[in-house]
């Protein structure tokens, strides 16, 4: 016990030596939350748009400024035929094309009914499918106003005919996150993320940080054991993770006014064992690796499968099959859920015990699986 | 006492032999030096007897205690210091000494009078981080840090590998002191000029002992006639040297060359040899053979 202490103070000691670490470890979670949260974001905005007006009546032009109103969408040009606004789009000048027919108002006004064309640049698959989403949405919205005003022109025996006329309105509640806000999605999983880096790629790239500077000899023919060896590896980053984790979870309240709708203390409970499980990963890299560069390599490929295929930025259950197999083996993908579940929807810590389950197995068959790679001697 | 019989060791799956069946042994309180150039299988060796690599077959004992089923034991009597500089570079000087006793369960000064006379020399700097020394002073941390916990075996890689003269020598006198406490030790070296220091050396060349003696010994069995040969024009005088029928072996040693010579040769017919070819103020004088002289010779065999 007292060489395990003595080898934590060296480890801490060492850490804050460091002139970089003490620092990232506040700046961090702090930037990371400051900047990630407004970029990364699937809310498509700015879609940059040319319409192109046959009719040129007052209808369409209320048309073109309720898209131009809307928030979504920038006006690019208004040109006069679809050529021109095909060619725009071919220099990359415009992503979507609105075609108004000539006899838009006619249509509206007699027959109640018209059609827009529309062309999207789907070269962003997410852009063109929620692009041509919210126009559609515009255009649905602009003619049920039309038809609201249009009633009072009409004599009163069609009025009737056309409230007969059968309206579905579809009214979507969104619930846990009302205001649709991406940001109050991605800040658990980008608290995850810190977690990975901290306490599954630091402790690794220390351990073979010794094994490139050859202290690990030195270590390895004194009577320290290889567990309290690794133990004092690892504990300095577990509290770091911890740390990270308050400094997160302060800084989500402070800036966007996130606090966990369930209780902060499971968030912190859940932190813990994902730690616990993403740390055997790293000693499972760092056991393979010998140089720093390998270490590196193999943490970045993990890290890429962990995130991508975490549920992160899209959700498991659109996946592939096999790519749910390697999701239910994912840690980070247990931490995300249970982040989201525990902040947006309040669930309680007994609602997570699932998740906190598979981690837990995680956890003892990637540190099951370090143990046994473990070479005492070449 | 150190016991090695038969040792065999392979690298990337048997293809690279480091080690070719050694077999030695080394008295208690001797200085035994295993003498070699790069890649002759010296830090293999050392690894293997300090338990950090397992031999593919063979026996070391240090001190009664077999490196591979005993190796815990084998740990706490030996203190080992790899070729290269392997302390923790951020810590200071006091504490990576301190670290290294604490880990072997005693304290700086339980053990203070067997570093005293090294750590004295590096004392002043006790605050500075250890990636800050001098090569020399390095050197000397390391070794305090391998004595630290009173081992009985000291194994020292290359300890004088990259230090100035001045601190070689003092090196070494620290090692004549320490064996005067009774402490064994094993050291490795490719400077052939480090061979006198030793009570006994082993030449090492392909994972094989080529010669284990005294130095004297070694020097005693050298069986050529050795001269040395100075003058201008060195590499032009090497070959024509080499061109001549009664040299039979030639090689550039600093500013000389050294030759071997066939039986009843005259110094003034080579002189007489290499004025018609031009070299005119050649010093040619009959010498003692050193160490390297021996390697040599037992190397082009």
């Amino acid at each position: 016990m007292k060489t395990l202490k003595f080898l934590i103070e060296k480890e801490f000691k060492q850490m804050f030596r460091n002139p970089l670490i003490p620092r990232m470890i506040v700046m961090y979670p702090i930037m990371v939350l400051l900047v990630f949260p407004w970029a990364v974001s699937f809310e498509i905005k700015n879609i940059r748009i040319d319409v192109v007006d046959h009719s040129k009546s007052t209808y369409s032009k209320r048309l073109t400024d309720k898209i131009e109103a809307s928030g979504y969408f920038i006006l690019n040009d208004t040109p006069p035929d679809y050529r021109t606004a095909m060619l725009n789009m071919e220099h990359n000048e415009t992503d979507m094309i609105l075609e108004i027919p000539s006899s838009f108002d006619t249509d509206m006004v007699k027959n109640r009914t018209s059609g827009v064309g529309m062309a999207v640049n789907s070269v962003n698959g997410t852009m063109g499918l929620l692009g041509s989403n919210y126009i559609t949405q515009i255009v649905n919205d602009f003619s049920s106003e039309l038809r609201s005003e249009l009633m009072h022109t009409l004599p009163p025996q069609s009025r009737a005919s056309i409230k007969r006329m059968a309206q579905i309105d579809i009214v979507p509640q969104y619930k846990f996150n009302p205001s649709l806000d991406y940001k109050n999605f991605m800040i658990p999983g980008f608290m995850v993320l810190l977690l990975t880096l901290i306490c599954g790629i630091l402790p690794a790239l220390n351990i073979v940080m010794e094994k490139e500077n050859g202290t690990i000899q030195q270590i390895n023919v004194t009577p320290v054991s290889r567990i309290h060896f690794i133990l004092a590896k690892l504990i300095p980053f577990w509290v770091v993770g911890l740390v990270v984790m308050i400094i997160s979870v302060s800084a989500a309240y402070l800036l966007y006014g996130l606090w966990p709708v369930g209780s902060v203390l499971a968030v912190l409970f859940s932190a813990i064992v994902f730690i616990l499980s993403i740390s055997g990963l790293g000693l499972i890299i760092s056991n393979y690796s010998e140089t720093m560069q390998q270490a590196s390599f193999l943490v970045m490929f993990f890290i890429l499968i962990l995130i991508l295929l975490g549920g992160m930025f899209t959700p498991v259950s659109s996946m592939p099959s096999w790519a749910q197999l390697i999701a239910a083996i994912n840690p980070f993908s247990y931490l995300a859920d249970t982040f989201r579940m525990l902040y947006l929807n309040g669930s309680k810590l007994a609602d997570v015990t699932g998740n906190l389950l598979a981690m837990g197995v995680i956890a003892v068959i990637l540190n099951g699986w370090a143990v046994f790679s473990y070479k005492k001697r070449g | 006492m150190i016991e090695v019989k038969d040792l065999y060791k392979s690298y990337a799956k048997g293809k690279v032999n480091a080690l070719n069946g050694i077999t030695f042994s080394v008295e208690d309180g001797e200085i035994f030096g295993v003498i070699g150039p790069d890649g002759a299988g010296k830090s293999s060796l050392f690894r293997i007897l300090a338990s950090l690599l397992l031999p593919d077959s063979g026996i070391a004992v240090m001190n009664e205690h077999d490196v591979v089923i005993d190796y815990r034991k084998v740990r706490q009597i030996i203190g080992y210091m790899p070729g290269r500089f392997s302390l923790y570079q951020d810590l200071s000087v006091e504490e990576n000494l301190t670290f290294f006793a604490t880990l072997f369960n005693t304290t700086i000064e339980e053990n203070y009078h067997l570093i005293k006379d090294i750590y004295q020399q590096i004392e002043p700097f006790k605050n500075r981080r250890a990636g800050a020394l001098s090569g020399g002073m390095k050197q000397k941390l390391a070794l305090s840090c391998a004595l630290i916990h009173k081992p009985e075996i000291l194994i020292l890689d290359e300890p004088t590998t990259g230090v100035d003269p001045v601190s070689r020598k003092e090196f070494w006198d620290m090692l004549g002191r320490l064996k005067e406490q009774g402490i064994t030790i094993l050291v490795s070296t490719a400077y052939m000029d480090e061979a006198s220091r030793c009570d006994r050396i082993a030449l090492i060349r392909d994972g094989k002992f080529i010669a284990s003696d005294t130095p004297q010994g070694i020097i005693e069995n050298y069986a050529d006639i050795l001269w040395s040969v100075e003058g201008t024009r060195m590499s032009a005088l090497l070959s024509a040297l080499r061109d001549y029928s009664a040299v039979k072996t030639s090689f550039a040693f600093g500013d000389k060359i050294h030759i071997t010579v066939t039986e009843g040769l005259q110094v003034g017919e080579l002189r007489q040899y290499l004025a018609e070819k031009k070299f005119d103020d050649v010093r040619i004088a009959p010498i003692k053979p050193t160490v390297e002289d021996c390697f040599m010779a037992l190397t082009s065999e």
